[in-house]
C-alpha cells in the first residue's frame, strides 16, 4: 500500500558528494504522490564506526539518527549498503541496549530506494532520452544483505534507449570496503583497477551503481586512468532520463 | 592506519605478491575454474538453500554436543580397535606421533591430505627427529619437492603453473625428463610414490568427518593416495581436529555432497573412504594399527566464545577463497598462515591470537562473497567485524586471544572525531564546509588520502549538499 509519505535518509557519501543523485531518488518518490521528509539533522548511518569495530561510537551516531525518523513511515534510502547497516545491523548493535526495541522498530522500517520504487509505488517510467549504452555494477551489500537485484534491473529494463552492457565481473566487488581501502590501499587499487578495465572493455559511457560509496570508488578510478566512462548513481540516471522538461 | 606490531604482516606480504604478476594471473585463472565448476553444482537456488541449511543445521547440532560426542567417539573407536590420543597442542600432537613411530621403529612414513598436519608443521617436526614424511597427495608432493607451504586448503600447489611444476620435476626428481606433458608429470609422481607406499612403515591421514555413533573416519580424496596411505603401511594415524566430529552416520551424506560440490564442483570425490578399525582377523588387507590424534589447538578456546563459535563449523571446502577476491589477487601465502582466504581471517587471529594478527580481519572488504557460498552459513563477515572489536579494545567481555592486541591510540582518537562530527548536525555542518573550503587545498600527500589516491582522484565535496538542495526544495523537516 502506497505511504502519504515516506522519510529520506541521504547518506553522508550522497550528501557531500551525489547530492543530485539524492534529489533525484526524492524527485522520483514525490512525482508519484509520496510526500517526503528530509529530517535535516540526519548524518550518517554509522556503517564506518561499526565495521571498523568501533560499536560505542557507531551506536552514539546510530540513536541520534533514529531519534529524527520517530513516525511509522518508511525509511528510504537511496544506498543498499547503508540500508543494509540499518536494516540488518542495527538489531544487533543495539543489543541489550535500553534503546533495543526502538532501534528493531526502525530498521524494520528501512527500505532501499529502488526496491522501494518497485516494490510498493510500482513504478513505470517513459524514456524520454537518447539512445545510451549503460553498465550495471551491483554493490556488494545492496546485492547480499539487502538482495538488490531484480529491482534497479527492472527499472533499467523499462527504459527503451537504454543498452546495458553486462561487465564480465559484475557482482565482483569494487574493492572499496570503507576503511579497507586506505588500510590496504594496494589490494583495495589492484580490485578497483580490475572493475576499471572491466567498464572500459563493455564500451559502456556511464557506469551505474545504487551506491554512492562504490562509485565514488569506482569514478575516482577512472578519472584517474583518464577513461571516458562516468560513474552515476541509478536514481540520478532514472530521473534525468523520465522527467519531463 | 594501525599501527602494525605483530611479526607477521599481511600488508607487506600482500604487496609484495601485488607485484608478481603472473602469480596473480595464475590464482584468476584458477579461481575462475573453481567458481565456474561449483556454479554448475548448484544451479538451482532453492536447492541450494536446502543444502547448506541441512548441512549448516548438522554442524550447528553438533558443536553444541562436542564434548559428549568426542567422548562418544573415543568410547567407539576404542571398542572398534582404534587408538585414540588427545593433543591439546600441535607439541603434543607431534610428539605422540613421534611416540607411536619410536615404538614401533618406523622410520619411513607417507602422508595423505591433511590441514591438520599443516597446523602441526608435521613433516618439519618429523624430518628433524629423523623420519622421512612423504607426501603423497600430488599437490602436497609438488610443494613439499620445492620446500613450500600449500597455498590453497584444497588445492595446495595452484599456485604453480605447469611450467613451473614441469622445471621442479626435471631438477629434482632422479631421472625424469623435463616435460609440461600433465599425464607424463603424473606418471612421474605416480612412478616415485608406488615404490614409496609399499615401504612406508606408516601412513597418515586427515579426516573430513569422525562419526561418534559408529567410530567411523571419513575420509574423501580423488587420487587413491589416501587409501595407499591409509591401507597399505602397517600403523595408520588419523590426524584431526576437535570439531570434525557428527552425531550419526546419517549426519555425513548432506555434509558431503555440500563438501565436494563447493571444494572441486564434484557431485562425489574418487574415493570416499569409511575407515572403522584396524585389519580385522581373516581380512586381507588395511593396516594392522590405526590411531587416532585429536587435536584441540585453541578450538576449545573458540568453542567456548559464542561470538565466534561458528568458525568451528567449517568443514575445509575451500569455497570462501575461491570466490575471495582478496585472496583471489594475492594468494595463499600472502596470509602467512596455515589457512588462508576468509576462513583463515576469522581462524587464524583466533588461535595465534589478536595481538599477533589483528592485520587479518582487516583484510577483507567485507564484500560477502564468503558468506553467500558457504555451505555450512558461517557468518564470516560478522564473525571478522567481531575480531575488529575484540582487536581494538580490551574488554573483559571479549574471550578472544589477545583481545586489545590491535588497539591503536590515533585510531582511537579518530574514530572518537568521527563520532563528534556525527552526533551533532551543527559540526557535521561544520566539518561539511570544511571539507567544501579546505577540500581543494588537500592535496593527497599523507596517509589515508595518500593510500585512496594512489588509485584514483581526490573526492570533491559537491558546491551544494543534499542538505541544501532539500531545504532549497523547501522540502519538510519532519
Ligand atoms: S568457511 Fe565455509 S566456505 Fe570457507 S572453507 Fe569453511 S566451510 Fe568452506
Amino acid at each position: 500500500m502506497k505511504p502519504e509519505a515516506v522519510y529520506f535518509f541521504g547518506t553522508c557519501v550522497v550528501d557531500l558528494f551525489f547530492p543530485e543523485a539524492g534529489l533525484a531518488g526524492i524527485e522520483l518518490l514525490r512525482r508519484e504522490g509520496v510526500r517526503v521528509i528530509f529530517p535535516r539533522g540526519q548524518t550518517c548511518c554509522a556503517q564506518p564506526a561499526f565495521n571498523c569495530g568501533h560499536h560505542a561510537e557507531a551506536r552514539a551516531v546510530a540513536r541520534v539518527q533514529i531519534a529524527l525518523f520517530p513516525r511509522d513511515l518508511p525509511v528510504v534510502v537511496p544506498s543498499g549498503s547503508c540500508a543494509g547497516m540499518m536494516r540488518h545491523h542495527y538489531p544487533e548493535l543495539f543489543a541489550g541496549e535500553p534503546d533495543e526495541a526502538a532501534a528493531i522498530a526502525f530498521a524494520g522500517r528501512v527500505v532501499e530506494l529502488t526496491q522501494f520504487l518497485v516494490n510498493v509505488l510500482g513504478v513505470r517510467l517513459t524514456d524520454r532520452g537518447g539512445p545510451e549504452t549503460v553498465t550495471w555494477h551491483s554493490s556488494c551489500h545492496g546485492l547480499r544483505e539487502m538482495g538488490l537485484e531484480a529491482e534497479p534491473k527492472g527499472l533499467l529494463a523499462q527504459l527503451g534507449n537504454v543498452r546495458v552492457a553486462p561487465l564480465t565481473r559484475e557482482r565482483e566487488c569494487c574493492g572499496f570496503g570503507g576503511t579497507f581501502s586506505v588500510r590496504y590501499p594496494d589490494i583495495s587499487s589492484a580490485m578497483v583497477a580490475d572493475k576499471v578495465a572491466d567498464v572500459v572493455q563493455s564500451g559502456a559511457s556511464v557506469v551505474l551503481s545504487a551506491d554512492a560509496a562504490c562509485l565514488l570508488n569506482i569514478g575516482g578510478a577512472l578519472e584517474k586512468t583518464g577513461a571516458a566512462a562516468r560513474p552515476m548513481h541509478l536514481a540520478e540516471f532514472l530521473w534525468e532520463r523520465t522527467r519531463e522538461r | 592506519m594501525s599501527a602494525e606490531t605483530g611479526s607477521t604482516d599481511f600488508h607487506a606480504s600482500s604487496s609484495k605478491a601485488l607485484l608478481d604478476p603472473s602469480l596473480r594471473a595464475n590464482f584468476r585463472r584458477a579461481m575462475d575454474g573453481l567458481m565456474a565448476k561449483r556454479a554448475a553444482q548448484f544451479p538451482d537456488p532453492v536447492e541450494w538453500d536446502a543444502l547448506r541449511t541441512l548441512a549448516a543445521s548438522i554442524r550447528a547440532r553438533t558443536l553444541a554436543k562436542l564434548p559428549a560426542l568426542l567422548e562418544a567417539l573415543e568410547a567407539r573407536c576404542t571398542a572398534n580397535g582404534i587408538r585414540v590420543h588427545w593433543a591439546e597442542t600441535v607439541d603434543d600432537a607431534n610428539e605422540i606421533v613421534l611416540g607411536i613411530l619410536r615404538a614401533r621403529g618406523a622410520a619411513r612414513l607417507v602422508k595423505g591430505k591433511s590441514m591438520v598436519s599443516e597446523e602441526m608443521h608435521l613433516n618439519d617436526f618429523l624430518e628433524k627427529n629423523g623420519v622421512e614424511s612423504l607426501e603423497s597427495d600430488l599437490g602436497e608432493y609438488i610443494i613439499q619437492l620445492d620446500g613450500e607451504t600449500p597455498s590453497h586448503i584444497i588445492m595446495p600447489a595452484i599456485h604453480k603453473s605447469r611450467q613451473q611444476i614441469a622445471r621442479l620435476f626435471g631438477e629434482k626428481i632422479r631421472g625424469a625428463e623435463y616435460t609440461e606433458d600433465v599425464d607424463a608429470l603424473t606418471a612421474t609422481a605416480r612412478r616415485v610414490l608406488r615404490r614409496k607406499f609399499f615401504e612406508a612403515e606408516a601412513g597418515v591421514s586427515g579426516v573430513n568427518i569422525a562419526v561418534a555413533e559408529t567410530g567411523t573416519l571419513v575420509l574423501v580424496e580423488n587420487e587413491g593416495n589416501g587409501r595407499m596411505s591409509t591401507h597399505v603401511p602397517p600403523v595408520h594415524i588419523a590426524l584431526m581436529g576437535i570439531e570434525k566430529v557428527v552425531e550419526k552416520l546419517e549426519d555425513v551424506a548432506p555434509i558431503l555432497t555440500v563438501l565436494t560440490r563447493s571444494a572441486t564442483g564434484q557431485p562425489v570425490s574418487t574415493y570416499l573412504n569409511l575407515i572403522s578399525g584396524p585389519r580385522g582377523p581373516g581380512e586381507k588387507d588395511g593396516p594392522g594399527e590405526v590411531h587416532l590424534v585429536i587435536l584441540d589447538n585453541g578450538r576449545s578456546r573458540i568453542f567456548a566464545d559464542q561470538e565466534v563459535a561458528a568458525t568451528l563449523r567449517c568443514i575445509r571446502c575451500g569455497a570462501c577463497m575461491n570466490y575471495c577476491p582478496v585472496y583471489t589477487r594475492v594468494g595463499g601465502h600472502a596470509y602467512e598462515a596455515v589457512y588462508p582466504g576468509p576462513i583463515g581471517s576469522i581462524l587464524t587471529p583466533q588461535t595465534e591470537g589478536l595481538a599477533k594478527r589483528h592485520d587479518l580481519p582487516h583484510a577483507s572488504s567485507l564484500c560477502h562473497a564468503c558468506v553467500e557460498v558457504c555451505p555450512v552459513k558461517i557468518p564470516i563477515t560478522q564473525i571478522l567485524v567481531t575480531l575488529r572489536k575484540e582487536s581494538a579494545h580490551a574488554s573483559p567481555e571479549f574471550l578472544v586471544k589477545g583481545a586489545g592486541g590491535g588497539r591503536d591510540r590515533l585510531e582511537d582518537l579518530a574514530w572518537w572525531g568521527w563520532r563528534m562530527a556525527h552526533v551533532s548536525p551543527l559540526l557535521y555542518k561544520a566539518m561539511s564546509l570544511g571539507l567544501r573550503v579546505f577540500g581543494p587545498l588537500l592535496k593527497g600527500g599523507a596517509g589515508p588520502l595518500k593510500a585512496w589516491t594512489q588509485a584514483r582522484t581526490m573526492p570533491r565535496r559537491a558546491p551544494r549538499t543534499l542538505h541544501d538542495l532539500a531545504s532549497e526544495k523547501g522540502l519538510p523537516d519532519a
